[in-house]
């Protein structure tokens, strides 16, 4: 520990970095790094920054994370909320600590292409291009695999680059690192579709990473009207730059959760005539319940910049019906929406409308099971586990790079 | 071997070459050579006066051993015996102990003849002695030998008296090799001297041997011994005194000392014997061929010299020019020694032993551990003395006079050209020519660093500490990771050995305090015959610092100076072939033992030139090898090994390679890794330094693990072997390790290359970092920890929210270490048994009674945790613990009070107050974390009310010392004992030991010294703050220690003297019902307690920034403390809950019934990881006897009735009833009474009684005034209460007023005496240890270590000994004389003056916290009140002196003044600080 005072002297948020990462306890049980699924390596980066030795702090934040700049500034940080100082105090800020130590090496000219020094002869191919794949693909190449990366978009990145508005992650942060991903070797094959056939086709090993982009759905009576979108699909087509559909709209967003609030955030970047997010549980309460005590991650009222921007949040609304705009040809024009309980029971009386033009469904994910029948095919990231954090993405594409690994030299 | 001691059906833990001794020992000479009967009646005397030194077993008239040894009494031979005897000196004799069984009788008596004519001598005839054992118990009895007394003439060639001991000599050892039999025994045979000696008590010795009371036994000298042994089963042929010697002590080197011995090729050391009768073997060795008794003496225990610059240069080239071909026989001793015509004794370096002499004025000299062995009259003393630490007391019968210590050496010193023979032939190694280093192509650091398996923690947390501060890095908390023989992480072969450390049977050494008797010091090279000196003998390569670096090594490599030269042998093979390690270890031993053939001096044993294709041995695995192969050839002492190896980078890894034989080393990579870590700014420092002070803390850290075991030179500890492995199969030791107890078994060479090849294969893998280690770190994928994220908080929230469930959750996590064993007890499984309903297990209430909570001082934790555990303990009606630091007075009384109040080394708040409230006092000998060591908490941790309850002053560092000063041998632990169940006779007493092999033996003391309870502390247990190595490495898990101890005591009908508890990492109710089921009636509890409390293992502790408020002084932070009592008990609850659940589960009703029960145990072989595959628990399962003892055997004692029966009748029972009016009604009392050394602890109990009525501020002073008269024994005035005095005309033993708290002592010698007492010792060593406050007035000197870690006494004396004003905290010491040597050592408060005549101070006073003064005003009033008190209550004409001439004497006072100190007072008034002093 650096400065063993820092915690006592620093209040988070003061100063610069360096006052930030002294702030960090080094403990002896970091809950910060059991908490983060990568197991990034905390204390010690926090440490090498409070030092001012930032390639150090770069050199660990990379031996376990293959993206930390972009976690860095869309990643929920779980290992904030089980920060040891967070039981009485405030936590570290752990998120921003990592990007600094990202972007300064990135500015500091040490994040470099490092082709590997021999090739082993084997190939994989990984399908899908978002956080677990790029993860997977990164590793296995690494270790001198030749590595071939199906996307079927036209641009990689996958969820990172069309399901994450710009406002929290712009798009030139991705290019960054899959530029050096291509200097380091791996070759990236756009607007391809694939699947685990690539091993007839030569790889020796597949990894599908291909994401649980499948929305769950609010099956109501007009579910048919135009106006009502997913929200993967209301933000792809806005990350890809194609026209403000929410501009002058009255914007209802479903959902109240992390992708419901990039919703919000984007109908207002679009000039959207107001915003309103609407949830069908009950309010989450502010503060750590002693349900759900240190160190697990609570479910807490998130405020995000998007809500802060402008936009009415509203709990415990059950949707009954989406109605048509009178005279409207089928578009969108009303919710007819009752209150309900903490059982979710609806409460008689408590029927009422709201007005929208646009309807956003941000309901989460459905849990789809990837099955792979070949040898040699690996599946990993939401494809596997389900919809979840980048995070997970990461490690399961590091895993599935392990896991790809040792088939291949067993293979051997 | 040696187990012949030990019953035949004994295959449990103990192991018998554990056992020790120590005792009293004395000797009474007419110095005139002049025999008479009247010297054995009083040799006799003495041995009777020494009784309570012994002690008994099981068998209350069964003794540990006594004797005497005279000289042949040839009148009385002549006049008893049928034949004739030759005239004295022309014959020998001995006594022979012969087994009981009539046929070997006559067997052994065909060999002895048959012997005596070989050895061309003449058989006399044999004398049955006469022995009367109706006195006797019936343990001896029933082991009793038949004695018989051989006469053997000389044959016609013995020429001299000399020649004739020699062949004495020779045909007794050529007898002893042929005779096997167990309880075959010569006592000794000599033209000179006999032995009376058996398994005796003291006073059953005249009895029992017909012989002594016959008039016609004369002798001029009588040596005395009378024996305190741990041993399982004294035997009659360890009795002492031995042929030359008697020894009060132990050896701590001995197992060093008897390979040294075999590598010489020299078989004299009898295996079986007692370390003190290995040494007699080879003194009686060294004497017999030709050296005189000192000689040897100071050959075999040399003096502190290597830093003594005070010593004559003639003496420390003499024991330079020794040290090159004798290692030193290391620890406590005090010996007596004879040949029958001179007599002499000697003390150890550090003088941890008492020895007292009187020389009267007409010529009779009584040396003894105490002083008032024999009743002289005052008038007839001459000289009243002490040994000195390393100083000779010898006396010539011959020419009738003792030779002075000086004389003696002189005389021995001067016999040879010793320095110059050394100028001539010792090669330093800094006068080597300079080595060019060949620039050497860089490393490839990143791939060597992975092979060797280093990590980031190596790095951050070891090197980088190391090569900054030039110190040992330090944690807190314990150790939670797996062993290493368990682990999933490869381990280095270092983590399966363990550090032995010393705990009651000798003191550990403080190595910062008292580094002056350390030294580390190497003399390398081939060395020449110990029987012989020539001046050849000092051809050795002198090292000063051990641990070479790179240029230091070539020096060596390239030498070629006179017949030195070097041969590097590899320690790699190829990754490729076969990975046997038994050929690459027999390769290696190969080219050893032909390098030595070819003539080479130095093997250096390398494991550079690590890649892909080569992998390197292990280089503990090539050293113990090696070195065992050499001492098996007697090869090992011609060659010099030293060791360059990538690995070692800890302390503890150097401590391992020096323990099995490596004389120097080499460690490379280190060094590379630290020049790394200061290429890329890790380090700011230039590599040069780094690298100095990675070596300087390698140096420091070294002498600590030294002092641990009361080792003081690396010389001794080399080879000395002082480890346990655990977790290493017996192929491995017997090859390597021989010798080193490894219990469990455990992996084999195959483990060892599996786990060697897979550290190498990783490493040239493309991974860019180092792994995580995650040892001192909790890592998600560093090693795996008990306490981890989801254990903590599964605890907290089971505790905080009363969720059983939550706790059933935390539980298992702990329990079932099926994925990751990491504990013993893990691989255990309960045996199925017929079960019982829940209801019918006795209730949670009754199982809360034997929980205690560890012992954590105020000051290691804060005031509120400390306080809310208190009251937990006090809920439930267990036992918390004060721990070291006292207890505010106003807690005594109420909810927040420990029951158990700790006395531990440093004797902080230990008052009379204290003592008496307490329900149980706690004699900390040792604590799981840091063993062996002393402690220190920085002046800047000092608060105010820190300082209040300690007793001290606010800023001021407190050290404790790393022995307790009072304890230096087991019958000084009994002692303790007896101090405290005076003070305070309704407490229980428990002494607190930490599992080690042998801790059993250590029990077995303790039991026998009348402690109540003894506590087995696991090595894992926790620390505020420790050495990060001891943490790991010292100490070893609770399950073996205390199957150990309940085996041992068992086995010795002991069991039911004392309870058992045992502690160290204990979580859960599965883990409590392990430790009842290996022999514990209680169970402690530590972290598990803290983490309820809210702490969440950010270890550390050492910082005072504990961001929860459980570790740390600071106030803000203290404020976060979340913990509640009643989380506490919830827990608690739950733990007794759990363990019900198993009772009902085995069928057993009360926990009585379940203690000891091994038979409900089995080892799930299901989850024993690969590496523990042969891992063997029969010995920890073993149960003493059938197996089926009746439960009381099993229990122990249930209160401490067991020591009442023992408790011994005190004059305090008399003073009592004397000073009721002052009791009652604060009336005066005033009395006389005679006092002999056998009264110990006087006023002891009358202190307790008067703070029991009257509190801490007890009676107005001088209200009771007790006059006695004679000589006082041991801890006269201990604890004295504040409105007693005590005055004493005579002299006094050792620990005069310990923890003296306001009472008023005042001691002079007889005044009908006529020496001069200024120059004569009037009290023992460590007098004032601990005291609190209150006055002594001592007319004459004292021995070592006065006023040892006075906290307020204002005392004055007339000269003291060696290490005076050790750790003083506070209080004033007036020194009217000389001191000894390291005055003021560690002193960090208070203030001594020294009367300086000889301006000499400056060189005896160790400067390193004090600076000397001179008096100011303040000073000189002080110091003349109190020389007018003195001389008021003493008549002391010195005092008078000072006094007329004051303004011309008091110029000759120096202020001795502690920097600290001096800060602190400067902060405050002065004025105010006298009141807390006074």
């Amino acid at each position: 520990m650096g400065n063993p005072r820092g915690f006592i002297n620093v209040k988070r948020g003061e100063g610069g970095i360096r006052d930030q990462a002294s702030r960090c306890m080094d403990c002896g049980t970091p809950f910060c790094n059991w908490a983060c699924p990568l197991g990034n390596y905390i204390p010690e980066w926090n440490d090498e920054a409070y030092l001012s030795h930032f390639e150090h702090a770069y050199q660990l934040l990379a031996g376990t994370n293959n993206l930390p700049e972009i976690t860095g500034r869309v990643c929920p940080a779980l290992c904030e909320f089980s920060c040891v100082l967070g039981l009485n105090d405030e936590p570290v800020t752990i998120r921003e600590n990592e990007l600094a130590i990202i972007e300064t090496a990135f500015k500091q000219g040490w994040v470099k292409p490092h082709p590997p020094k021999t090739r082993t002869g084997k190939s994989v191919a990984v399908v899908g291009s978002g956080p677990a794949g790029l993860s997977c693909a990164d590793e296995l190449n690494k270790l001198g695999h030749s590595v071939a990366v199906f996307e079927k978009d036209d641009k990689p990145g996958g969820i990172m680059r069309y399901g994450i508005p710009d406002f929290k992650l712009e798009k030139n942060i991705l290019d960054r690192r899959i530029e050096l991903f291509e200097k380091e070797g791996i070759e990236f094959k756009l607007s391809k579709e694939a699947g685990p056939d690539l091993i007839r086709q030569g790889f020796d090993a597949v990894c599908l990473a291909t994401g649980a982009r499948t929305p769950r759905n609010l099956i109501i009576p007009g579910r048919d009207l135009i106006g009502i979108h997913f929200a993967m699909d209301y933000l792809t087509r806005s990350n890809r730059g194609e026209h403000k559909e929410a501009q002058g709209q009255r914007v209802v967003v479903i959902g109240g959760g992390d992708t419901g609030a990039d919703c919000v955030g984007t109908a207002i970047r679009q000039g959207a005539k107001c915003v309103l997010q609407i949830e069908l549980l009950p309010k989450p309460p502010e503060v750590r319940p002693e349900s759900q005590p240190w160190p697990v991650y609570p479910l807490i009222l998130k405020t995000s910049t998007s809500n802060e921007e402008g936009c009415e949040r509203q709990w415990s609304i059950m949707t009954r019906e989406f109605r048509e705009k009178e005279g409207g040809g089928g578009k969108i024009g009303k919710l007819w929406c009752v209150r309900v309980n903490e059982q979710l029971k609806e409460i008689p009386g408590t029927e009422f409308e709201i007005e929208a033009d646009l309807v956003i469904l941000a309901l989460g994910f459905l849990k789809l099971e990837t099955k792979v029948g070949e040898k040699g095919a690996f599946v990993a990231g939401d494809a596997r586990r389900g919809p979840s954090l980048i995070v997970w993405a990461i490690l399961e594409g590091r895993q599935a790079a392990a896991a790809i690994d040792r088939y291949l030299k067993e293979k051997k | 071997m040696r187990s012949r001691n030990i019953s035949p059906s004994y295959e449990g833990l103990n192991d018998p070459q554990f056992e020790h001794d120590s005792c009293g020992v004395g000797f009474v000479v007419n110095i005139k050579g002049e025999p008479s009967h009247k010297i054995v009646e009083q040799g006799l005397k003495v041995l009777k006066r020494l009784a309570h030194r012994g002690a008994v077993g099981a068998d209350p008239l069964t003794g540990d051993g006594a004797g005497i040894l005279i000289q042949i009494p040839h009148e009385f031979f002549s006049a008893v015996l049928p034949f004739k005897l030759p005239p004295l000196g022309s014959y020998g004799t001995g006594f022979i102990f012969f087994p009981q069984d009539k046929k070997k009788q006559e067997t052994i008596k065909k060999i002895i003849a048959k012997t005596i004519e070989e050895e061309e001598q003449i058989l006399l005839g044999w004398r049955a002695v006469p022995m009367d054992n109706s006195e006797i118990g019936k343990t001896a009895r029933a082991t009793q030998p038949t004695i018989e007394q051989v006469f053997v003439q000389k044959g016609n060639k013995v020429n001299s008296q000399l020649e004739l001991e020699r062949r004495l000599y020779k045909l007794r050892r050529h007898i002893e090799k042929q005779i096997q039999y167990e309880s075959f025994y010569i006592t000794n045979l000599s033209s000179r001297t006999i032995s009376y000696k058996g398994l005796l008590k003291p006073h059953q010795v005249e009895n029992f041997f017909v012989d002594l009371k016959d008039e016609r036994v004369k002798s001029a000298l009588a040596l005395v011994h009378s024996r305190y042994s741990t041993n399982t089963f004294p035997t009659w042929d360890l009795a002492q005194p031995f042929r030359f010697l008697a020894h009060n002590g132990e050896i701590n080197t001995l197992r060093g000392n008897i390979n040294w011995m075999r590598a010489r090729g020299i078989d004299v050391i009898r295996p079986g014997g007692s370390d003190s009768a290995c040494l007699d073997n080879v003194f009686e060795l060294l004497v017999l061929s030709g050296r005189s008794l000192p000689h040897a003496m100071m050959m075999l225990i040399p003096g502190a010299w290597e830093q003594n610059n005070l010593m004559d240069k003639e003496v420390r080239d003499f024991y330079k020019f020794h040290a090159c071909f004798m290692e030193p026989w290391d620890g406590p001793a005090a010996i007596a020694f004879t040949d029958g015509k001179h007599v002499g004794a000697v003390l150890d370096r550090n003088g941890l032993r008492p020895a007292r002499y009187i020389v009267t004025k007409d010529g009779l000299v009584v040396m003894a551990s105490e002083v008032g062995v024999l009743d002289i009259d005052p008038r007839d003393i001459k000289i009243s003395g002490r040994l000195t630490p390393g100083k000779m007391f010898y006396i010539d019968t011959e020419s009738g006079r003792i030779v002075e210590d000086e004389e003696i050496k002189e005389e021995i010193v001067s016999r040879r050209f010793y320095g110059q023979w050394l100028k001539e032939n010792l090669v330093e190694l800094e006068d080597l020519h300079r080595s060019s280093v060949k620039e050497e192509e860089k490393l490839d650091l990143l791939s060597l660093e992975k092979a060797f398996g280093y990590t980031r923690e190596d790095l951050k947390t070891i090197l980088k500490p190391m090569a900054e501060k030039g110190t040992e890095p330090v944690g807190s908390m314990g150790n939670d990771t797996p062993l290493a023989v368990l682990s999933g992480k490869p381990q280095l072969l270092y983590n399966y050995f363990k550090q032995l450390f010393a705990q009651v049977t000798n003191p550990a050494i403080d190595p910062i305090r008292e580094e002056l008797v350390m030294s580390l010091e190497s003399y390398v090279g081939p060395q020449k015959d110990i029987l012989s000196e020539s001046p050849e003998h000092g051809h050795k390569l002198r090292v000063k610092d051990p641990i070479l670096t790179n240029e230091e090594l070539e020096r060596i490599r390239t030498i070629q100076k006179n017949s030195f030269k070097s041969k590097t042998i590899s320690m790699l093979f190829k990754t490729s072939g076969p990975q046997d390690l038994k050929k690459v270890i027999e390769r290696i031993c190969e080219e050893a033992e032909a390098a030595i053939h070819e003539g080479y001096t130095f093997i250096i044993l390398s494991d550079r030139g690590v890649d892909e294709k080569q992998m390197a041995l292990p280089a503990l695995l090539a050293v113990g090898a090696v070195h065992h192969h050499l001492i098996r050839r007697a090869l090992r002492t011609k060659v010099g090994l030293i060791v360059e190896s990538a690995e070692p980078r800890e302390v503890h890894h150097f401590a391992l390679l020096f323990g099995y034989g490596a004389e120097l080393i080499n460690p490379y990579l280190a060094y590379a890794v630290i020049e790394g870590l200061c290429e890329e700014n890790e380090l700011v420092l230039d590599v040069k330094t780094a690298v100095n002070n990675f070596r300087h803390a390698v140096s420091k850290g070294l002498k600590k693990i030294l002092s641990k075991m009361g080792i003081s030179t690396l010389n001794s500890y080399r080879g000395a072997q002082i480890f346990e492995a655990l977790g290493l199969g017996e192929e491995v030791i017997e090859r390597c390790f021989e010798g080193t107890p490894s219990r469990i078994g455990g992996a084999g060479f195959a483990e060892i290359a599996r786990e060697t090849l897979s550290r190498h294969a990783q490493a040239f893998e493309n991974r860019e970092i180092l792994s995580s280690g995650g040892i001192y770190q909790w890592k998600s994928d560093g090693e795996f920890h008990l306490w981890n994220p989801e254990s903590i908080s599964a605890l907290q929230d089971a505790a905080r929210h009363n969720d059983g469930k939550r706790y059933q959750e935390f539980a298992q996590l702990i329990n079932d270490q099926s994925r990751n064993p990491t504990t013993l007890r893990s691989l255990f499984r309960f045996r199925k048994t017929k079960s019982l309903p829940l209801g019918e297990v006795e209730p949670v209430e009754n199982i809360l009674k034997r929980f205690a909570t560890g012992a954590m001082s105020f000051g290691s934790i804060s005031g509120p945790a400390h306080e809310t555990i208190a009251r937990a303990m006090n809920l439930i009606g267990g036992r918390s613990n004060t721990g070291e630091g006292g207890e505010d007075p106003a807690r005594f009384k109420d909810d927040r009070r420990s029951a158990v109040k700790q006395v531990a080394s440093g004797r902080f708040g230990v008052t009379t107050n204290y003592l008496v409230n307490a329900d149980e006092l706690q004699i900390k000998i040792a604590q799981g974390a840091k063993p062996g060591e002393g402690g220190q908490l920085p002046g800047h941790k000092v608060s105010e009310i820190i300082a209040k309850t300690r007793y001290t002053t606010p800023g001021v560092t407190l050290i404790s010392p790393p022995p307790h000063h009072d304890i230096y041998s087991i019958e000084d632990l009994a002692q303790l004992i007896f101090d405290l169940k005076n003070v305070n006779p309704k407490a229980r007493i428990s002494v607190k030991l930490v599992s080690e092999v042998g801790v059993g033996t250590v029990a077995m003391g303790v039991a026998k010294g009348h402690a109540d309870m003894i506590l087995i502390s696991g090595g894992d247990g926790g620390t505020g703050a420790s050495p990060i190595s001891s943490i790991r490495h010292a100490g070893i898990p609770w399950e073996l220690g205390l199957s150990e101890t309940h085996q041992t005591l068992v086995l010795n009908g002991l069991r039911e003297r004392v309870r058992l508890q045992t502690d160290g990492q204990l979580r859960t109710g599965r883990d409590v019902a392990v430790a009842a089921l290996l022999g514990a009636e209680e169970f402690g509890f530590a972290t598990a307690p803290l983490i309820v409390c809210g702490c969440v293992m950010l270890r550390h502790c050492h910082l005072n920034n504990c961001a929860v408020g459980v570790a740390t002084q600071d106030e803000c932070l203290a404020k976060r403390f979340s913990g509640k009592p009643e989380h506490l008990v919830n827990y608690f609850r739950f733990v007794a809950e759990e363990l019900r659940e198993i009772m009902a589960q085995l069928g057993i009703r009360g926990l009585d019934e379940m203690i000891g029960r091994t038979d409900l145990l089995e080892v799930n072989k299901d989850i024993l990881p690969w590496k523990a595959g042969n891992i063997d628990f029969s010995k920890i399962l073993w149960k003493p006897g059938s197996g089926m003892e009746p439960a009381t055997k099993r229990r122990g004692s249930k209160g401490t009735e067991a020591f009442s029966l023992w408790f011994p009748s005190v004059m305090d029972n008399e003073l009592i009833k004397m000073a009721e009016p002052a009791l009652r009604n604060k009336e005066t009392v005033k009395a006389e009474y005679g006092i002999r050394n056998s009264d110990r602890t006087t006023g002891g109990m009358l202190s307790g009684e008067v703070v029991k009525k009257h509190g801490e501020a007890g009676l107005p002073d001088d209200t009771i005034h007790f006059k006695f008269s004679g000589v006082a024994g041991q801890s006269f005035g201990a604890w004295l209460a504040r409105g007693i005095t005590f005055e004493l005309e005579g002299l006094a033993n050792d620990y005069v007023g310990k923890g003296i708290s306001g009472g008023k002592l005042i001691i002079y010698p007889d005044k009908t005496s006529t020496y001069k007492p200024e120059e004569n010792i009037t009290i023992g060593n460590t007098t004032f240890y601990g005291a609190i406050s209150g006055e002594a007035y001592i007319r004459g000197v004292a021995g070592e270590r006065f006023c040892i870690r006075n906290s307020g006494l204002l005392a004055v004396v007339e000269g003291i000994g060696d290490h005076g004003c050790e750790y003083m905290t506070g209080g004033r010491v007036i020194v009217l004389g000389r001191t000894g040597r390291n005055f003021a050592a560690g002193m960090s408060g208070g203030i001594a003056y020294v009367y300086d005549r000889q301006q000499e101070l400056p060189d005896k006073c160790n400067l390193s916290m004090v600076e000397l003064e001179e008096c100011d005003a303040y000073d000189r009033k002080f110091i003349q009140e109190m020389l007018e008190k003195h001389f008021k209550y003493t008549r002391s004409p010195i005092a008078k002196g000072i006094l007329d001439e004051f303004k011309k004497e008091i110029r000759k006072f120096v202020k001795v003044m502690p920097i600290e100190y001096k800060r602190a007072l400067s902060e405050e008034e002065i004025e105010g600080m006298e009141v807390s002093d006074g």
